[in-house]
């Protein structure tokens, strides 16, 4: 069982998933965010609040995406947990639109 | 007199609730940075609300939110007032007398009606029922539901009614090592459950089910899940619903409903049939329920607000055996302002609101009963989050005058009687409970009566080791 944050998060990081993670499994670098699946109870409570659709569990990763897997494991690792909102990254509305959400 | 929310007058507020919302809130004023102390304020004797007595057995992971509870409840400040129900130990007025701020977070704890006729008849139940009487609910310990039928009905599409769906089709064995309560499995394990039909008022493309609970739905060892490819021809509005990018979730859904639908049934024990735009007309029999009666409903409206109208058609569902789960509601407090409508608190970003919309001053409210019953666990930290927001906006403008807290109000309830839990009393019955479970394999046994687990704290260790397993 595995949730990641995938492609679409890069020059976005809006960051509403954090808000409704139960258990602060999120953690940033300056480009995106990345789950830590030690910790993800796979509730999947952000996959929809995701405006840009970034976050996928299991079957439903794209074959495209399934890299993420193996950074999302490492980064979130090294990185701090962010459990607050924080102001989306200079462009993200732009990108959202971009990617036609 | 010394600023509020300073260590010499530290701000101290009550949680009316142990559930998500609840501990979520207490969290965001605990580390707000200002000098807080917090109390919790909880009916029965274990926290964790709806984590422990609503998330279903089977679904252990969706627990584990309990070890960041159990981490928020040993922050410095944090206090537990367990088996206190306010409104029946104490009241609103002296909770807001012993404290500057109280925050409700006591959820919906009833379920909305479906007023119709023969609603009430035997064998037509709410999900709230069965889904705290298998969790070994204290207040639902007694219920008992005719598990010798061999159709069952669940009216509603979202999480909850997959989990009643799901403990009805599952068989004893995939049940036996879960935390489900030990009456639930004993009545389970005679079911004669055969054919559940879970009904929808909309289509598919609305059915509230989470991607996740519904793709298990079609995995289950014991059941097929049932869908008639008809009911997934969509009318023009829902096709534009699917089809919007930000609708992903529901596009997902009617393509987990296609799959079930392409299954070949496998002659498994059991069968779980989907319906769509069905509604519940009337419950109908001699003395306890017999049949359904569901109207043909039509979609209306733009694309996502569509709503469904009755038609003349309607058919017959043989059943004993109903289930309502069609949303929840609050239920009132004395003392608080409370909207029969919506079943919730009227609030205005989480301030608690009279019937002319001001604030009242002091009074908050966070989750289910603020908002109504949406979302899952994490959408009630987000909510819980924003309340205390205003919360801490409002401490300039709350009367500064040094309270009591938690010293007061154990002293008014010690002389009223009442014997509060608190947060290391609940560690002495959890660690009973965990015992308790060990000799079956589950990760733990509930204490299902109230008197049971203040029995744990005021029994002697020895006497109770003796009688471990017992119970």
């Amino acid at each position: 069982m595995t949730t990641i944050v995938t492609d679409n998060c890069k020059g976005c990081r809006f960051t509403d998933c954090v808000t409704v993670c139960p258990v602060a499994c999120f953690h940033a670098d300056e480009a995106m965010l990345y789950i830590d699946n030690t910790v993800c109870i796979q509730c999947s409570a952000c996959i929809p609040i995701c405006p840009v659709h970034a976050i996928y569990a299991d079957d439903d990763i794209p074959e495209d995406q399934r890299h993420w897997i193996e950074i999302n494991a490492e980064r979130s690792q090294a990185l701090p947990v962010v459990s607050d909102k924080q102001d989306p990254l200079p462009g993200a509305e732009e990108r959202k639109t971009a990617l036609g959400y | 007199m010394d600023a509020l929310g300073s260590e010499a007058n530290p701000l101290r507020a009550a949680v009316v609730g142990s559930g998500p919302s609840g501990f979520y809130a207490a969290e965001a004023m605990l580390k707000s940075g200002l000098a807080v102390r917090v109390d919790m304020i909880e009916r029965l004797p274990a926290p964790y609300g709806l984590v422990r007595y609503g998330v279903a057995p089977d679904h252990p992971k969706l627990k584990e939110p309990i070890l960041v509870y159990s981490q928020i409840a040993r922050l410095p400040h944090f206090g537990l007032l367990g088996n206190v129900a306010v409104g029946r130990d104490v009241s609103v007025e002296e909770l807001r007398a012993h404290y500057h701020a109280v925050v409700f977070a006591c959820g919906a704890e009833t379920d909305r009606r479906l007023g119709i006729p023969g609603e009430d008849l035997p064998g037509s139940h709410t999900a709230t029922e069965f889904v705290a009487w298998y969790n070994g609910h204290p207040d639902y310990r007694d219920r008992s539901f005719d598990l010798s039928q061999e159709v069952a009905v669940i009216v509603g599409q979202g999480n909850v009614a997959a989990d009643v769906a799901r403990i009805l089709a599952k068989c004893v064995d995939e049940l036996r090592t879960t935390d489900i309560a030990r009456h639930a499995l004993e009545a389970l394990s005679a079911s004669r459950v055969r054919d559940i039909h879970v009904i929808g008022r909309r289509g598919p493309a609305q059915a509230k089910f989470t991607n996740k609970e519904l793709k298990e739905l079609g995995e289950l060892v014991n059941c097929d899940a049932v869908v008639d490819p008809r009911d997934l021809e969509l009318n023009p509005a829902s096709r534009a619903e699917i089809d919007a990018k930000a609708n992903f979730v529901s596009a997902k859904n009617v393509e987990i409903l296609r799959q079930f639908a392409s299954q070949p049934a496998s002659g498994k024990a059991r069968r779980l049939f989907f319906h769509f735009l069905k509604s519940p007309r009337a419950l109908a029999g001699a003395g306890r329920l017999e049949e359904v009666v569901l109207a043909r409903n039509r979609l209306a409206g733009e694309p996502f607000k569509q709503v469904a109208d009755e038609t003349d058609r309607a058919e017959v569902l043989r059943s004993g055996l109903l289930f309502r789960s069609i949303g929840y509601s609050g239920v009132p407090i004395p003392g608080v302002p409370f909207d029969a409508r919506r079943g919730v608190f009227p609030t205005h970003d989480g301030r608690i609101v009279d019937g002319a919309g001001a604030a009242i001053g002091g009074l908050y409210a966070a989750g289910w009963i603020k908002r109504g019953p949406t979302g899952i666990i994490g959408t009630n930290r987000a909510d819980a989050v924003s309340t205390v927001k205003a919360l801490l906006a409002d401490v300039p403008k709350l009367a500064p005058e040094a309270k009591r807290g938690a010293d007061g109000l154990r002293a008014l309830l010690s002389a009223r009687g009442v014997r509060t839990v608190s947060a290391d009393d609940w560690l002495k019955i959890d660690a009973l409970e965990v015992a308790r479970g060990q000799p079956d394999g589950k990760p733990r046994e509930k204490f299902t009566r109230v008197a049971e687990m203040l029995q744990c704290l005021d029994t002697p260790t020895a006497a109770l080791a003796a009688r471990k397993g017992i119970g």
